[in-house]
């Protein structure tokens, strides 16, 4: 990077929150001509909404943004990308049906008169994939390029609409070690000739040295680290990443760990886990932690019987267990908490009391006929056990809090008595204060009902927090099984994002 | 609107000025005879409301009851001039449409085809099945049909036989969607098939079944229409599958799944039969009537999405 060069992009002092969250706190920084800046921090950091302020998608609450030393008043999508800021998404917005061409000039499409000028946009296109060196048939279809390659396309559309400043969302996430050098010469190719300045962001730390001038870490919403990516070494940076007064965010507990409940061998699938084994015991709350894309989620769900798994054996107490389907891991005493609430864990327009009881129908009912009063019963117990705030077993769960509306799924496992709780980030998109609802919870479950809890999550403080053990995921791999109360966040991340 | 209406309370509302407006346009309105024949009406097609409710519920939708409605009218007759006896023709029918549901629940649930194309491609080939088993006329079933009239133009203590049928029905329906775990299996794979899966509902199954259900109900109502209609007609039934669905929108079943319920569907079929009625007593022409049913669609939809988006 130049010395002194000219300053492109400004952000002053931004604040965003919403409701119950501070996302961003007074965040500062600046970016130059030709400077590629990491933007490194855990899952919650604030990173995702540090991007969406960049893109316009939101407007922060209090601060400045600057762009080629105009100040925005009125920053808006639009705005951001009249002014050459382009972001890139992980989940590319393409239209994957249409070739490179059209997905290029999508919106504005060279014309003759009232026609589309076809010749001129594939033209065009082949021009400038030359300039670039890509050697991508402007033809193609999207749909038949592989991911890498369609990440490219998303750059040269960004240089087409002539942006200089790029905004990269985790694209390393989803290519291949060859794909990922690619796209770092193109990247480094395109700030040292170009100009183009870039805002990438990882939570990989082996790139942000190996690509970055600069590094930004945010913490809890706040920028903890500004300054050059030389002045820093893997330990350092981990250490500005996780440095966290912990508090009593985390219950305590005590477990004495019963007979082995759960076990697994060389657990794997046609896509993500690649031999996995782990056991689980009575009573104790065991971690997966893991980076995106490590496979946990997919492990949870082969466990419960979701996916089918392609090699290798599952154990319950003791005994093989074929799990074919959602059906038979409920028959066998395990309970899914899914990832996304939302899309696989809520019947969003239908009541508490029926969110609750949808996997224990079976229970309330005699031939299939539900009795009116067993369901009364189990319901208001369950709302009461886990002090589920709504105004009656009656209202439409989409009207409670998004930490209500998760103890709405955890009612629903705890009435089919569940024995194994598999918990798939059961804090996401709830509030602080929920959270420690939700560890209270889970520990109270752990110890009283000697449920054995496999909670799955990419926030490392809580998985240290409230966890015995815990084992790290890379890869679709179980990579390194430790003891959470004598390992540190340092060497946890050492095994899950290093290679 | 800024008073708070409980859910489907517009439908009642609108339904009781209906009928007042109604009774103001044609003083014959609230006859006797007229509103036993509307009630007639308001059973024939309820029964086809039920089985779409069913269907609709589970976020899907059936095109082929039309088609169903005159394939077991045309069976019925055949077996009847077959000289077949009343119960067993009307078993025969009943088992055939209820083939033909499962024959759609098997490509919607199992097989994975888009339940518009699913029955829109056994629409047209139940249709063709029912031409070639009339030979493309109609059929007559005979003398010894006669006692079999009365399930459809008959009456028992004064009420049309139909109603006494669609009553059932109703019953039916409502206990086993508000008082069976089937019933919770459908709302659950309506609002959530995902959702549904991981709480351990059988999706397919539960799929699957609506549309053998719908396939029944079909067949039933196909039944009634035979008995008024006194031949088997292959080219009956045309556009039945629309008034179906009307009749559970109006009534409040969500196209988007897992919101609705028999009650609404009774008040649906009750507004589109009330409005056939009215506008048959005021001189409409039936082509007038076409616009009428078509605009009152979009208005009921227009209303419930309305209520939606101020909730």
């Amino acid at each position: 990077m130049p010395e002194a060069a000219e300053t492109v992009l400004r952000l002053d002092g931004i604040s965003k929150s919403f409701p119950g969250v501070r996302a961003l706190s007074d965040v500062t920084f600046s970016l130059a001509r030709g400077e590629i800046r990491a933007l490194v921090g855990e899952n919650g950091a604030g990173k995702s909404t540090l991007m969406k302020i960049l893109s316009g998608a939101y407007v922060a609450d209090a601060g400045r943004i600057e762009v080629f030393s105009e100040a925005l008043t009125r920053p808006s999508p639009a705005a951001m990308i009249a002014r050459g800021v382009a972001v890139i998404y992980q989940e590319l917005a393409q239209a994957p049906h249409l070739t490179v061409a059209e997905n290029i000039f999508l919106g504005r499409l060279p014309r003759k008169g009232l026609r589309i000028d076809w010749p001129a946009a594939r033209a065009r296109t082949a021009e400038v994939m030359q300039r670039l060196g890509f050697d991508i048939d402007p033809a193609a279809r999207l749909q038949d390029l592989s991911v890498a390659r369609r990440q490219m396309v998303e750059i040269a559309k960004a240089l087409v609409r002539d942006a200089r400043i790029i905004v990269l969302d985790e694209p390393s996430a989803v290519l291949a070690q060859a794909e990922i050098d690619q796209l770092f010469a193109l990247v480094k190719r395109l700030a040292r000739e170009n100009g183009v300045a870039f805002v990438y962001i990882s939570h990989r730390l082996g790139e942000v040295f190996a690509l970055a001038d600069t590094v930004t870490v945010l913490r809890d919403g706040k920028a903890v680290f500004d300054g050059k990516a030389s002045d820093l070494n893997t330990q350092i940076l981990i250490r500005h990443m996780v440095g966290r007064d912990m508090g009593d965010v985390y219950p305590k507990r005590r477990t004495k760990p019963g007979t082995v409940v759960l076990e697994t061998k060389g657990l794997s699938d046609r896509t993500f886990l690649r031999e996995a084994s782990i056991t689980l015991r009575k009573g104790e709350i065991v971690g997966l932690f893991g980076l995106a894309g490590a496979g946990r989620t997919e492990l949870l769900r082969t466990l419960f019987g979701a996916e089918h798994p392609s090699a290798g054996m599952i154990e319950v107490a003791g005994a093989p267990a074929s799990l074919r389907k959602p059906r038979d891991g409920i028959a066998n005493g395990l309970g899914l908490l899914p990832e996304d609430r939302k899309t696989q864990g809520l019947f969003l327009i239908q009541s508490v009391g029926f969110n609750i009881l949808s996997a224990s129908l079976s229970r309330v009912s005699d031939h299939g006929i539900i009795s009116a009063r067993r369901e009364r019963e189990t319901v208001r117990a369950q709302i009461d056990r886990l002090s589920v705030k709504t105004p009656s077993a009656g209202a439409a769960v989409q009207n409670l809090s998004g930490g209500n509306q998760q103890k709405c799924v955890f009612a629903r496992l705890v009435a089919a008595d569940c024995q194994i709780l598999l918990a798939d980030e059961p804090t996401r998109g709830v509030d602080v204060g929920a959270k420690r609802e939700i560890y209270d919870l889970l520990v109270e479950l752990a110890a009283s009902r000697e449920l054995a809890v496999l909670m799955a999550s990419s926030e490392l403080p809580e998985v240290l927090g409230i966890c015995d053990r815990l084992y790290v995921m890379r890869e679709g791999r179980v990579v390194k099984e430790l003891d959470a109360r004598a390992t540190s966040e340092e060497e946890v991340m050492t095994y899950a994002a290093l290679h | 609107m800024t008073l708070a209406l409980p859910r489907g309370a517009g439908l009642w509302i609108a339904l009781a000025a209906l009928i007042a407006v109604s009774s103001f346009v044609s003083p014959h309105f609230l006859n006797p005879t007229n509103l036993l024949n509307v009630l007639r009406q308001v059973a024939l097609y309820g029964i086809l409301g039920v089985g779409m409710t069913f269907v609709i519920l589970t976020r899907g939708i059936d095109l082929s009851v039309g088609s169903i409605v005159a394939f077991s009218g045309v069976l019925g007759a055949t077996l009847m001039e077959q000289g077949f006896p009343i119960p067993a023709t009307v078993a025969c029918s009943l088992a055939a449409g209820t083939v033909m549901g499962v024959v759609n629940g098997l490509g919607v649930a199992y097989w994975r085809i888009p339940a518009f194309i699913m029955t829109l491609g056994s629409m047209v080939m139940i249709r063709g099945f029912g031409l070639m088993l009339a030979d493309g006329g109609t059929v007559n079933p005979g003398k010894a049909a006669d006692n079999f009239f009365w399930l459809g133009g008959g009456y028992l203590l004064g009420i049309p036989t139909p109603i006494y049928v669609f009553s059932l029905v109703c019953l039916i329906a409502y206990g086993v969607l508000s008082h069976t775990t089937f019933g919770r299996a459908i709302f659950a794979v309506g609002s959530n098939d995902e959702a549904a899966r991981l709480s351990g509902i059988n999706v397919p199954l539960t799929t699957f079944a609506v549309y053998a259900i719908c396939g029944f109900l079909a067949a039933l109502s196909g039944l009634i229409f035979l008995s008024r209609l006194s031949v088997g007609d292959p080219n009956s039934g045309l556009g039945l599958e629309l008034e179906a669905i009307t009749i559970a929108v109006i009534g409040g079943t969500s196209l988007f799944g897992g919101e609705g319920g028999v009650s609404g569907t009774i008040g649906g079929a009750m507004v589109l039969a009330i409005i056939a009625n009215v506008l048959n007593l005021a001189g409409v022409s039936p082509f007038s009537q076409q616009v009428v049913k078509g605009a009152i669609i979009i208005l009921a939809v227009l209303l419930e999405t309305g209520r939606k988006r101020r909730n």
